[in-house]
């Protein structure tokens, strides 16, 4: 399996990924430079953190007329794997690759922390090795990771069993006081209906190690090569 | 051909910034202070264009680009200088 990591101008998480990936798959790892418009090479492709375009107007608004974006929602749609942490989350609601939007933190303050999310779905291509419900320990780093959706969307996601994790206690139990953010029903990750496009605020690539104070990450990307 | 685009998130949504201005405001004295949002405010010039065409080519641009649809709502205003 050969991965690529985008980088846009203001992606910091990008080495991180790509060391991560390296690590953890022991798959061949490229950078794509944001301008480039050829993805035939990958079979899965990350939209790091960061602050791509320093987050100017919206957080990846910009970074969605990036060339690059064009070539993605066509790999997408031959059913490739797409990955976006943080940033790239945010750029994949903006693309509207992904249902919602990612607004200011409820408390207006920048978050980086770690806390926990459990599993919701565990029958996705990035998540097929974890046990449902189980609670993992992966940091988050956000500014605008309030996930929004109207009702009826929200609705639809569930139904879809669109929700691929949400925020919890260490317990795995559902509490305002654990959704670090006011996401609406305490969602983290969101996947679309095709099931080949996930997107999530907290970084897996920042847990892979236990120096780092957890490795529960691992979890994510060794699924995608299971 | 000059615009005034404003962009606000929509009814309903919270506005966290706005309820903390709010609080502020309410702080300093100002205690009728019932509600605040805060939105954009966008300023575009436009190069050769008639007033048909540059509001086709404003709505465009807030479409595409100047307001997330999900969330926020737009009004512009245009001023032929």
């Amino acid at each position: 399996m050969r991965f690529g990591v985008v980088v846009f101008p203001g992606s910091n998480c990008d080495h991180d990924m790509y060391y991560a990936l390296k690590k953890i798959t022991g798959s061949k790892v490229d950078f794509i430079w944001h301008r480039e418009s050829s993805l035939n090479e990958f079979d899965a492709v990350v939209l790091p953190g960061g602050f791509s375009y320093g987050d100017y107007l919206r957080a990846g608004a910009i970074a969605r007329f990036s060339p690059i974006l064009n070539e993605i929602t066509r790999f997408v749609d031959k059913g490739k794997l797409v990955l976006g942490i943080c940033n790239g989350f945010q750029v994949l609601t903006e693309t509207g690759l992904l249902p919602g939007a990612l607004m200011r933190n409820q408390d207006l303050r920048f978050i980086c922390k770690h806390v926990y999310i459990r599993s919701e779905n565990v029958s996705t291509t990035f998540t097929n090795v974890l046990n449902k419900r189980q609670v993992l320990s992966i940091p988050i780093a956000h500014g605008e990771g309030n996930y929004f959706i109207d009702e009826d969307g929200l609705k639809q996601i569930q139904d879809n069993n669109q929700i691929v994790f949400r925020y919890c206690d260490p317990s795995g139990d559902l509490l305002d006081t654990f959704n670090p953010n006011g996401s609406s029903d305490y969602i983290a990750g969101v996947i679309n209906k095709k099931g080949n496009v996930l997107g999530m605020m907290p970084h897996p690539e920042r847990a892979v190690e236990k120096i780092l104070g957890s490795d529960d990450g691992r979890l994510i990307l060794e699924s995608i090569i299971s | 051909m000059k615009a005034t685009v404003k962009v606000r998130l929509k009814n309903g949504i919270l506005d966290p910034q706005g309820l903390t201005v709010k609080n502020a405001l309410i702080h300093l004295g100002f205690k009728n202070m019932k509600n605040v949002r805060i939105g954009k405010l966008i300023e575009l010039e436009i190069e050769n264009t008639k007033t048909e065409e540059a509001k086709k080519i404003i709505e465009d641009a807030c479409k595409k680009l100047l307001s997330n649809p999900v969330i926020e709502d737009y009004i512009y205003e245009i001023s032929e200088e």
